[in-house]
């Protein structure tokens, strides 16, 4: 269920360049079930800015009533995010949005969770899902540079995790694709959460396969109310059936929506 | 009597505030999150005809205390809203204003006989003033005459009152204002969304696929503010008011322009609780203002007060 809250900042730490983690605790981390949601933030009162932010769940501890979100500060909205510190208040709405399907991946199946820079981070969650349901897991993530490079280590305590940077000054030179065809890794289903050009090309290369993907998109109300986020469905590219990415989505399976 | 019943052409609400037009879809999403039949009322979002995909993304793009949209007027079309949307609406205790829009005449005609007809229709908001599309929409809303002609023939074919929705983007609104009583409109709504763009510093393109869209939020109040205030002294036409609504403090300020009812916009896509919350506050507000029901508001900031004419005498 969707619920409001004014959620209390546990910790913040930046992860990368321009890369930061926050930690929030709410009784709403009790409505988090599928990893690949999000929540809406209202960063600051007032006008600047007014609109809410989305930004993905990297990590769920309903033990302790915490989520976790791994965000790059880029516009004045993360930027103010980033400005936050333990006990201040954020206020959330969440948890959004469709997310990964887990349970598409049986038991004793390998699962290729593909990330690219601040697409990674949904990826994390999931992982740690897949792997208590018994799921062999093999992370490929790819960043611009060594400064953009998260997560390496955490990922690599849940399974093989290949990194690739666009400078090749950290893990191989290239795309997650030159990582997967070097290593021929082969995989019972597909995971990803990236740019829109590499769920492309991932989409393209693996079209006979199990493949689910996580859009960006800018959006309004975040909840399927104002229709800014809507993208065409593969049956019908260029006609009136539309998904909405918010509400919908975030996730879909390879094909279902126009990339 | 509760202090902010009131009563419009065709619409005996509870209370004033209703959602505004697409920035509410047809309601399904904000009913996982309150009672619908809280509301005063519900204008769904813009139907037409055909069913329609709208524009390409990024339709959205954030602007200091406000928001630009080019949306495209993206609906299901006459068929799916009246047979599916308007059904499931008829389970909350709330009467709807239907958004009609079209890229011709024919369209907005056959849209407003057809949706005028359900049970839970109680009045039509006339969509002169979309700016986010090729055909229609603004173009039926800034000539006086065209706009007039419109609302005659859909007033010729509505079962139930017709407002008329007013654009902002015009030299002289109270021209517009004047030829839609005169075409027979029987309330208007005003203001629809300014045209606006924002560019991408790193493309050196407009953000937004459409290129321009329209701005609403907080950054239009003042614009909205002073077109009711010159509107309402001219017609005789009850006006629901917009643009930037989100605490009952604007409601009333709204009312002192010229108001008798207000609808909640943008405000909804910031706090999605918005509505029932300035629902909540209003009594109390207009108690500490010395009211002791809203429609004694309408018009203040214009209007001879029978205190004031005592004292002057």
């Amino acid at each position: 269920m969707i619920k409001q809250e004014l959620c209390t900042v546990i910790s913040q730490h930046q992860m990368a360049n321009n890369i930061y983690e926050i930690t929030l605790q709410g009784e709403l981390v009790h409505e988090m079930i599928e990893p690949g949601q999000f929540v809406h933030l209202k960063v600051a009162e007032g006008y600047d800015p007014m609109l809410r932010r989305p930004i993905s769940i990297a990590e769920i501890l309903p033990d302790l009533s915490q989520f976790k979100m791994i965000y790059r500060a880029e516009g004045k909205g993360t930027v103010k995010l980033s400005e936050k510190k333990a006990g201040d208040r954020v206020d959330v709405l969440g948890p959004l949005g469709n997310g990964f399907p887990v349970k598409e991946a049986k038991k004793g199946d390998t699962a290729l969770l593909v990330g690219g820079g601040i697409g990674v981070p949904p990826l994390y969650e999931l992982s740690k899902q897949l792997v208590s349901q018994g799921v062999k897991v093999i992370h490929v993530l790819g960043f611009q540079s060594a400064s953009a490079v998260f997560y390496e280590k955490k990922f690599t305590l849940l399974g093989e995790t290949y990194t690739a940077t666009a400078d090749g000054r950290k893990g191989m030179k290239g795309f997650v694709t030159t990582v997967i065809d070097h290593y021929e890794i082969d995989f019972d289903i597909l995971y990803s959460c990236g740019p829109t050009p590499m769920l492309k090309a991932l989409e393209n290369r693996y079209s006979h396969k199990n493949v689910y993907l996580s859009l960006e998109e800018r959006m309004g109300c975040g909840i399927g109310a104002c229709f800014a986020c809507v993208s065409h469905t593969g049956d019908d590219p260029d006609g009136y059936s539309y998904k909405k990415v918010c509400s919908d989505g975030p996730v879909f399976k390879a094909g279902e929506v126009v990339l | 009597m509760s202090s902010l019943e009131i009563s419009l052409p065709g619409l005996d609400l509870k209370n004033p505030v209703m959602p505004a037009s697409g920035c509410f879809g047809f309601g399904r999403e904000f009913s996982q999150l309150y009672d619908l039949s809280k509301l005063g009322a519900i204008m769904i979002k813009a139907t037409t005809l055909e069913p329609r995909f709208g524009n390409p993304t990024p339709r959205v793009a954030e602007t200091s205390a406000g928001m630009l949209n080019a949306i495209g007027l993206q609906n299901p079309g006459l068929d799916k809203v009246v047979n599916e949307e308007l059904v499931w609406l008829e389970q909350f205790d709330v009467p709807i204003i239907a958004n009609v829009a079209g890229s011709q005449e024919e369209d907005y005609i056959a849209v407003a006989k057809r949706i005028s007809a359900a049970k839970n229709v109680h009045a039509l908001e006339l969509n002169i003033s979309c700016p986010n599309v090729k055909t229609g929409g603004i173009a039926f809303g800034t000539i006086p005459e065209t706009a007039k002609n419109l609302t005659k023939k859909v007033k010729e074919v509505s079962e139930v009152p017709v407002f008329v929705k007013l654009s902002p983007n015009v030299t002289n609104i109270v021209e517009m204002a004047k030829a839609v009583e005169d075409g027979g409109a029987d309330g208007l709504t005003m203001i629809n969304t300014l045209v606006g763009m924002r560019m991408d510093l790193k493309t050196g393109k407009p953000i937004l696929a459409n290129k321009t869209g329209g701005l609403s939020g907080p950054a239009i109040k003042p614009v909205a503010l002073r077109m009711i205030y010159e509107v309402s002294q001219q017609v005789s036409l009850p006006i629901i008011g917009m643009g930037g609504v989100e605490t009952a403090e604007d409601v009333i300020e709204y009312y002192y322009a010229g108001a008798s009812a207000v609808a909640v916009g943008t405000a909804n896509f910031v706090d999605p609780f918005v509505c029932p919350k300035i629902i909540d506050e209003l009594p109390n507000l207009l108690k500490n203002l010395g009211f002791e029901h809203i429609s004694e508001c309408t018009g203040r900031s214009w209007k001879k007060h029978e205190k004031a004419a005592y004292y002057c005498s």
